[in-house]
């Protein structure tokens, strides 16, 4: 489905490798120590940061040189994931097209947000919800744009424990039961636990190939070990 | 990934090249036409040397004074903060000479100041000489430094400066020194350049020849000389000067100029005396305002003595201003969007262009092609915007920044590109910097005598032509209504494009 | 590039259409033209005759309409120039863009006029301008004895300013610069061009100005305002004579040299007084307005020629900066 051949990134004296293939299907936790390259390994997938060597490939086509939004990938940022200046409703519609939307596109666009649980809602700015409410929109524009992979780059780190927990059921069950992969970055093992079919485990300039979340956490290696022990500790 | 600020594209590329032929290519028609370049001379080095030395000096003092002011403007909230603010910015856009004139009613021979000093028995004060010139640099390009200044210190975030006060930091050493290290090289670049062309003000304050400028010397170089080899030598050294600086300033730091939204105030905890920072307030407040109020006053006076023809130069003017405002906001909007990182130095050229030079160019250029007459309005409209584009652009483009820093990528995820791009997230998350560059822009292409007066018939005077024409005909009276009318018009063109993008 | 022949024939054929009439088109200087300065009546005058469109074209100062003239050279539309003065007619003869007028003129200058190119409209006298209860100096030493404060003009920017130059060269030769050594510290400032100049003095920074001797008339008739005189110096005033010639490549030889005769008679001189405020070259019939003149009239009348000026004027300039710049 995704995968990394030979990936090379380079930022300033910053290098990361990674050398897998994620299956299809599932969502897939990447957890790691801070500063370890987890957001880089996304940008780097998403199209912001072009590798210095190596390929992103995704259902076999090759991603290099493409524009992020020409790559069939959608990607949550930790913020500004809605622009404040428009209606919530645009924003989501944004998902479909830049210009003006047809009155099919408008029932899909309030469909979508009812399914999130922001029936009405759409004619609000962003600044007018609260931060349960705008992480929904920005689902919604995701679950719109209908791409093939999904990336959540901590997206909903702001939200309290209970909203994150609620906002992760929704990921599997919006997006994950719609057949979409999903990449999503956590600091929390837990987390990863709960909602992850897969982990990516990444340190010390590599992204280890996904591993099963139950099995990589019984027995984790050694790096594993010793950031989950720096986490429990 | 630096987000999309800082590349190349089309409009970009398109609107330097255009900004670029426009100064160079007059500056060639010139050298082409005197099959040549002539040397300097001796009277031009040491005009050299003078401009250079009085536009250093200007910059310096205007700064210098400027941090104090917009330190105290931007840590003090008290009734009129807005207004203040607003009639601060009138000396910039104000006609020269009339600003001149302003000055002179407060400090002049027979002004406010040396009146108030006669009827005390002191000694009177005299304003003609180096200190006349600065002087009057100062109180023009003051304005524009604090609003610089000003910019750097709400850039700070608040939580800083509580943090600061928790850890009873000293604030100066901690957040104050680093962010005007990083904004004053800016402002003493912009007033520095913008002092560069100075010509009436130096002559008429300086005393004397002693007060000679390039622009002067260029002046003369057409007028009187006709020799067009020495003024394209004297264009060509006065904007690689300023293409140069401009450049070294890029080098050192892309200043953060001035944006809009003057409204926050800084809060800070137990910082400075109260009554220091309203000193400083209150003394930049009547060295602006006090001469404004006095070509106000004598405007009313002279009111009633304008004749029908300047109210048709007014409507003239208002319209080239528009014209030159939709060009200037076009380039402007380009060179920041896909200029990449030297768009800022092209964009700041036209600041130490000569008018004159540029307008004898353009003429050389022209007029084999077309009347005289049919071309003064579009050649001033054109000319208008390309002096007031360094001022746009320096407000758009951080604004522009700004926008891209934090939604570029989302809009390059969702695929907004050219002109989606920019009427969803160009437009309207620049909307406020684009409003108060448009007014500036219009006031100052208000305001702008530029070179219609090469090329003005009798159907094409604007409002500064005809004010300077009263004044060519003994009407003063006449020529201060026609200021205050002009004084007027530019802050009102400026409010209206101000409030305009506020609100969006 | 194709589109601007396009739009430059469009608006020739526009304007062709629009006139039916023969165009004689006029290039002069600023405030001729305007609604108080002398062109409109003049324009209504001659228009009555000549079964022709005459328009002014208004190019800034004297300087600025022969550097424009000469930007243009043979193509220029101009079929006369209308305000050189005697500073700028050796400049303006060695362009070879101007033709013989061929009249003899009777002219009441204070001096004889033979140039061939030009032909005299108005004139006047330098002369200090100030407040009549401001002490009047009799002469340049007075002036510069004394501690009142003047404002002059640039020589290199301004025609009254180059003006002065000469007037002090005329009347004291190889001393001229000794005269300006003593009046370095009188002169408040120097000014870009006339204007600014004479308003500095109406504010009430200068305690004179140079200007004209027919300035206080403007005040007394226009303004209704006694108080302003022109200072009359021993050593005699140097006169400023103001001139149009015919452009040799003109379209219209035979309205030009309607207009030219027609400048000398009273539809155009009688206009000059009360508009420029200067002396017609030919005296109308009606003569000088009421209050036009009051005091005496100044005497010698300086005048280099147009070649003595022209020759000495480099030099002229440098010591002058030299003075003003110790």
């Amino acid at each position: 489905m995704l995968r990394l051949e030979a990936l090379h990134l380079r930022q300033g004296g910053f290098t990361l490798e990674a050398d897998w293939d994620l299956p299809d299907g599932g969502l897939c936790a990447v957890i790691g120590p801070s500063g370890g390259g987890k957001s880089t390994l996304m940008q780097a997938i998403a199209g912001f940061v072009p590798p210095a060597s190596g390929r992103v490939l995704l259902e076999g086509r090759d991603l290099t040189g493409l524009a992020p939004g020409a790559r069939g990938v959608s990607m949550l940022f930790q913020d500004n994931n809605l622009f404040p200046h428009l209606s919530v409703a645009r924003n989501v519609g944004l998902g479909l097209s830049s210009g003006r939307l047809s009155a099919a596109q408008r029932v899909r666009v309030d469909s979508v947000l009812a399914r999130v649980g922001l029936e009405g809602m759409g004619a609000r700015r962003p600044g007018e919800l609260s931060g349960g409410q705008q992480s929904r929109a920005a689902l919604a524009r995701v679950l719109i744009e209908d791409r093939p992979l999904v990336l959540l780059d901590e997206p909903f780190a702001a939200l309290g424990p209970g909203l994150r927990a609620e906002m992760a059921g929704l990921v599997r069950e919006m997006l994950v039961a719609a057949g979409r992969v999903v990449l999503m970055v956590t600091h929390e093992p837990r987390d990863a636990i709960a909602v992850a079919d897969m982990a990516v485990f990444v340190a010390d300039g590599c992204a280890e190939a996904p591993m099963e979340t139950r099995a990589l956490l019984a027995d984790p290696p050694e790096a594993l070990r010793r950031y989950l022990g720096g986490v429990v500790g | 990934m630096a987000g999309r600020a800082g590349r190349i594209g089309w409009p970009g590329a398109l609107a330097a090249a255009l900004v670029l032929a426009v100064i160079v290519g007059p500056i060639v028609a010139v050298a082409m036409r005197a099959e040549g370049l002539g040397t300097l001379g001796p009277a031009g080095r040491g005009a050299l040397r003078f401009t250079i030395w009085q536009a250093a000096v200007s910059a310096l003092v205007s700064v210098a004074l400027a941090i104090p002011v917009a330190r105290a403007l931007a840590r003090r909230r008290f009734p009129g903060r807005g207004l203040l603010l607003t009639l601060l910015g009138a000396p910039f856009i104000l006609p020269v000479i009339v600003a001149t004139f302003g000055l002179l009613a407060v400090f002049g021979r027979a002004g406010l100041v040396n009146t108030g000093l006669a009827a005390l028995g002191l000694p009177s004060l005299s304003i003609y000489g180096p200190g006349g010139v600065i002087l009057a640099h100062v109180f023009l390009n003051l304005p524009l430094a604090v609003r610089m200044i000003l910019l750097g210190w709400q850039a700070i975030p608040a939580e800083r400066f509580r943090l600061a006060a928790l850890l009873n930091a000293p604030v100066w050493r901690l957040l104050e020194a680093p962010m005007l290290a990083r904004v004053v090289p800016g402002a003493l670049v912009l007033v520095f350049l913008i002092c560069l062309t100075s010509f009436a003000v130096a002559l008429v304050l300086g005393g004397g020849p002693r007060a000679t400028t390039v622009e002067l010397a260029i002046y003369q170089a057409v007028r009187f000389d006709y020799a067009l080899d020495r003024a394209a030598t004297l264009a060509l050294v006065q904007v690689a000067l300023s293409a140069g600086v401009a450049a070294l300033a890029v080098l050192v730091h892309l200043p953060d100029a001035m944006g809009a939204g003057m409204d926050r105030v800084v809060p800070r905890w137990g910082a400075g005396t109260r009554a220091l920072d309203a000193l400083w307030i209150a003394a930049a407040g009547l060295f602006l305002i006090l001469p404004m109020a006095m070509i106000v006053i004598e405007g009313v006076a002279g009111f009633s003595d304008i004749p029908p023809g300047t109210w048709v130069a007014a409507a003239r003017s208002l319209a080239v201003a528009l014209a030159s405002t939709a060009i200037c906001m076009g380039l402007a909007l380009a060179l920041a969007v896909s200029g990449g990182r030297w768009a800022i130095v092209v964009g700041t050229l036209p600041v130490a262009a000569s008018a004159l030079v540029l307008g004898t160019g353009l003429y050389i250029l022209l007029f084999p092609w077309l009347r005289p007459q049919v071309l003064a309005l579009p050649v001033t409209v054109a000319m208008n915007a390309l002096f007031a584009l360094p001022f746009a652009l320096r407000i758009v483009a951080p604004a522009v920044e700004r926008s891209e820093a934090q939604f570029g990528r989302l809009a390059d995820l969702t695929g907004l590109s050219g002109r989606a791009r920019l009427r969803l997230l160009t437009l309207p998350r620049a909307a406020g910097a684009l409003g108060f560059a448009a007014g500036l822009a219009a006031a100052l292409s208000m305001g702008d005598l530029g070179v219609i007066a090469l090329f003005a018939g009798q159907e094409t005077e604007t409002l500064p032509l005809n004010m300077y024409r009263l004044l060519g005909s003994y009407r003063s009276d006449a020529a201060a209504g026609a200021a205050l009318l002009l004084l007027g018009l530019s802050l009102a063109l400026f409010a209206v494009f101000d409030r305009a993008g506020r609100r969006c | 590039m194709k589109t601007i022949p396009t739009i430059a024939g469009l608006i020739l054929v526009a304007s062709g259409a629009a006139a039916q009439e023969p165009v004689l088109t006029v290039y002069t200087y600023d405030s001729f033209v305007p609604d108080w300065g002398p062109g409109p009546a003049i324009e209504a005058a001659f228009e009555e005759t000549c079964g022709c469109d005459l328009q002014f074209v208004a190019a800034g100062d004297g300087a600025a309409l022969l550097a424009r003239l000469r930007l243009e050279g043979e193509r220029t539309e101009a079929d006369i120039v209308l305000g050189l003065d005697t500073n700028l007619i050796a400049a303006a003869t060695e362009t070879g863009l101007f033709a013989p007028h061929g009249i003899t003129a009777e002219t009441d200058l204070p001096v004889a006029w033979d140039d061939p190119l030009f032909l005299p409209y108005d004139w006047g006298w330098f002369a200090f301008v100030a407040e009549a209860d401001t002490p009047a100096p009799a002469s340049f030493a007075e002036l510069a004895d004394s501690d009142l404060r003047i404002v002059i003009q640039d020589p290199r920017s301004s025609t009254p300013g180059l003006g002065l130059l000469m007037w002090v060269r005329a009347a004291h030769g190889d001393a001229a610069p000794q005269v300006w050594d003593g009046l370095a510290d009188n002169i408040l400032t120097v000014t870009p061009g006339w204007s600014e100049a004479y308003a500095l003095f109406l504010d009430g920074e200068a305690d004179a100005v140079l200007s004209y001797t027919t300035s206080p008339a403007y005040h007394r008739i226009a303004e209704g305002d006694d108080g302003k005189v022109a200072w009359t110096f021993d050593e005699g005033h140097y006169l400023q004579v103001e001139v149009a010639g015919k452009v040799a490549g003109t379209d219209q030889p035979e309205l030009a040299d309607a207009f030219l005769r027609f400048m000398l008679t009273d539809g155009f001189q009688a206009v000059i007084p009360t508009t420029n405020w200067m002396y017609p070259a030919v005296m109308p019939e009606s003569g000088l307005p009421e209050g036009f003149e009051t005091g005496p009239r100044p005497a010698p009348s300086l005048l280099l020629s147009p070649e003595e000026a022209a020759a000495i004027r480099a030099e002229a300039i440098d010591a002058w900066l030299a003075a003003l710049d110790g």
